[in-house]
């Protein structure tokens, strides 16, 4: 039991009370939850003691859900129904998953994303992904016994908008409040940088259950700044597994399996490249639903050869990495392994070969992502101990759109730090055009049809103009999470269009409202409670941050007036708290946060300021 | 934008004097103090009007940095803040040595491609890098010391091609790493 804090007599207990926040490992295997407890990131276990959360989860006829170590268990049983691996298939469509067709599910293609039907109805990857999500907020919230400000939910590097975008989606799903997303990579780089107070640059190899991440970071002085980051989305553990299991069907003569022995197949083959990893030889017995029975052993030397091409395949993005970095092998000071898959010793080889020198593994490769989110997660609620560091990140993917002939003009290229927004001028092919599509693509190739393809969207009612006069800017802005919004703008007319990236593979906020409803354990009335509870969280953090601003700056840069409307717009939002109104609770909130941007701007000019001596910007005119 | 530093051209905003010519170290050194100030790391759990500003102008410092800490970028920014613009689109009117010089390039590119030749990409990257270099140094000179804006404008043009050459001697490493 607890014990209950009394603190000093004249001391507030709690001058900024401890804000309860996560750092989330979403994994393809396995998830994991950690929180900094007395300046210390710690996973949580659930209640018999296990880190790891499987990533499985098993719908069943009564709409009920098992999610973990139970729907592992019967993943053989009722394979169509227990979906494993999911991240796989999150911003992906039915052509995207090139060899999924061996998988056991009953895919539907959707339009954008990929999904499943099950037992309990068709469900989207972003569902599933917030089924183990919300296992993991529940586990949190009963280890330190409150609700959480927010959470770093972690991606690979090289997940793209579309993939980014579900994550979060899944996540607000959950009922989680996304602090930020945060690249898988970089979770690591910050959580073995503080511990072993690195300095130079750094390479961290990523290689998970199913995505293949490699990052280029500079440490110095408390600044994480990545350089270069590749990767491949498609590659990770489960490749290995699948490996092995085809060389097990040609070993034995067999083909055209069903589902149940399929998965139980993969399993072995994963229990016995997990075996690989300790000895020298492992033996894999099942039988199957003919009745016939399997028994072969598989020596590490065979299981080297038939994976090697795998190991290569991660060769290249390093290369690349290292090219954008402008850097060379012998530039990189350590290399920082992540994930279960670099556990193999042949991926260990590997990468000691291409650096020249052994690469660091002194944290656990399962945890590391997850302690590192956590960290990161106590700073951005707001709980600041006294090593304050940057992090500077960047997008993998370059953002483009199409242009003449089918063509990809990129507006924002890869590895350009984030935040970021760039904007570029286009006109009209033909004389009189008063509409123009604008689709929006990421990736490298210079094809629109090779890239992937994010959004389309048209700016109508520009004013009829001979062909090439009209002047559209179209301005891409990436924000930290690493997500696109766009807007395009007939700068004669000012006709514009915004879009957030997101109707060609997110979810609109009321499909995600629909989602909440249709799940059973949130019935109308758990929806209202949530929403207000939400409103009411959100309604005194900016109470406390815009009363923490007035006191700091209000008198410095606000006349009396301009203090004086916050003041009252405090005052209207303290008011409707007291209500159970949610509606009226968020339009005090918008009209609170429309009443201090002009205070916003001013306070940020004066950090500006600061950040280069104290000096005031006007000074420094040469 | 009606934030007042917003007004500011990008050496103002790194407190440096607007020249080609920089201290790179002492850039990068502004640039981590400033994101250091404004990162919408620090603003998370402040008020949304504070994270969008936040937003604006990490992104702003972004772009700043990315243009002033590349050669090219740099001297292009410089010249549109004297009035002259670079003209890489439109004027292609390159003299003639330097367009032979750019067709023995590209040949010699291809050439490696064809070859898989890593060794000679890697000697014709690291002539490229000498070349480009020489390029900045009159750039430099035409810049800060001449401030001869029209001169500089052609070494930029020049510059461009560099970059393409760069560009394909990239693409063709990752064309034999396929």
């Amino acid at each position: 039991m607890a014990l209950l804090q009394i603190s000093e007599p004249g001391l507030s207990a709690a001058p900024h009370q401890h804000r309860l926040a996560v750092g989330i490992d979403l994994g393809t295997t396995n998830s994991l939850v950690a929180t900094v407890r007395n300046g210390i990131s710690v996973v949580l276990n659930d209640e018999n003691g296990r880190a790891l959360l499987p990533s499985v989860v098993r719908y069943l006829a009564d709409a009920s859900v098992q999610v973990g170590e139970a729907a592992q268990a019967l993943q053989s049983e009722d394979p169509a129904n227990t979906i494993v691996s999911v991240k796989r298939f999150m911003g992906r469509g039915l052509s995207d998953l090139g060899s999924g067709s061996g998988l056991p599910y009953r895919f539907v293609d959707a339009p954008g994303m990929v999904q499943l039907r099950t037992v309990a109805g068709i469900k989207s990857p972003v569902e599933v992904s917030a089924e183990i999500l919300k296992v993991l907020r529940i586990r949190a919230e009963n280890a330190l016994g409150g609700s959480l400000v927010g959470a770093v939910i972690t991606v690979p590097a090289y997940f793209d908008d579309a993939q980014r975008q579900a994550t979060k989606d899944a996540a607000k799903l959950a009922g989680l409040n996304v602090l930020r997303l945060l690249n898988e990579p970089t979770a690591a780089a910050i959580a073995y940088g503080l511990d072993n107070a690195a300095e130079g640059v750094y390479a961290v190899y990523d290689l998970g259950g199913g995505t293949f991440d490699i990052s280029i970071l500079k440490l110095s002085r408390g600044v994480f700044e990545v350089l270069a980051t590749n990767g491949n989305s498609a590659l990770g553990g489960d490749d290995f597994d699948h490996r092995i299991y085809c060389w097990l069907l040609e070993k034995n003569n067999l083909s055209a399996l069903g589902a149940p022995d399929t998965r139980l197949l993969l399993t072995r083959a994963r229990a016995a490249k997990e075996e690989l990893t300790e000895h020298a030889e492992t033996r894999m017995t099942a039988n199957l639903r003919s009745g016939e029975a399997i028994d072969t052993v598989l020596t590490q030397q065979d299981f080297h050869a038939m994976s090697q091409n795998l190991v290569e395949h991660t060769l290249q993005p390093m290369r690349r990495a290292l090219r954008d970095a402008g850097l060379r092998v012998e530039d990189i000071k350590g290399v920082v392994m992540v994930g279960g898959a670099t556990r193999m010793p042949q991926v260990q080889r590997a990468v000691a070969e291409f650096f020249g020198q052994v690469p660091l593994t002194n944290l656990d490769p399962d945890k590391v992502v997850a302690l590192g989110a956590a960290i990161q997660a106590n700073v951005l609620a707001g709980n600041r101990g006294g090593d304050d560091w940057l992090l500077l990140d960047v997008i993998p993917l370059s953002l483009g759109i199409e242009t003449m002939g089918g063509l990809t003009e990129k507006i924002i290229p890869r590895n350009s730090t984030i935040p970021t927004a760039r904007a570029q001028e286009f006109t009209t092919f033909k004389d009189g055009q008063t509409a123009m599509s604008v689709h929006v693509v990421q990736g490298e190739r210079e094809l629109v049809s090779d890239c992937r393809s994010l959004a389309k969207f048209e700016l109508r009612g520009i004013p009829p103009m001979v062909a090439g006069a009209a002047r559209i800017r179209i301005t891409f802005q990436v924000d930290a999470d690493g997500l696109l919004n766009v807007t395009a703008r007939e700068l004669g007319s000012g006709v514009e269009t915004a879009v957030t990236v997101k109707p060609s593979y997110g979810l609109s906020d009321a499909e995600i409202t629909r989602m909440l409803q249709d799940s059973s354990q949130h019935a109308q009335d758990d929806m209202q409670a949530r929403a207000l509870r939400e409103q009411q969280v959100e309604a005194r953090q900016l109470l406390e941050a815009v009363q923490n601003a007035l006191a700091q700056d209000g008198a410095a840069l606000l006349d009396q007036a301009g203090q004086a409307r916050i003041r009252g717009s405090m005052d209207g939002l303290r008011a409707v708290l007291q209500t159970d109104d949610h509606h009226a609770i968020k339009r005090a909130i918008t009209q609170l946060n429309d009443a201090t941007v002009a205070f916003a701007q001013a306070r940020m000019d004066k950090s500006v300021s600061r950040a280069l001596g104290g000096r005031k910007l006007t000074d420094l005119e040469m | 934008m009606s934030v007042p530093g917003f007004q500011q051209d990008f050496f103002q905003l790194f407190g440096l004097p607007a020249s080609y010519r920089l201290d790179n170290a002492l850039l990068e050194q502004h640039y981590h103090a400033l994101q250091e100030q404004i990162h919408p790391d620090k603003f998370s759990h402040l008020s949304e009007a504070e994270r969008r500003v936040s937003m604006q102008w990490s992104a702003r410092v972004n772009e700043a940095y990315q243009t002033l800490s590349n050669p090219a970028r740099r001297a292009r920014y410089l010249l549109s803040l004297h009035g002259v613009d670079s003209q890489e689109e439109t004027n292609t009117a390159m003299p003639a040595d330097f367009l032979m010089e750019q067709m023995e390039w590209r040949e010699a590119i291809e050439e490696a491609r064809q070859a898989r030749d890593i060794a000679e990409l890697d000697k014709l990257e690291s002539r490229l890098q000498h070349e480009l270099h020489g390029l900045e140094a009159q750039l430099a000179d035409k810049i800060d010391i001449a401030r001869d804006y029209a001169a500089a404008a052609g070494s930029v043009r020049k510059l461009k091609f560099m970059e393409r050459l760069a560009e394909e001697i990239a693409s063709a490493f990752d064309a034999i790493d396929t």
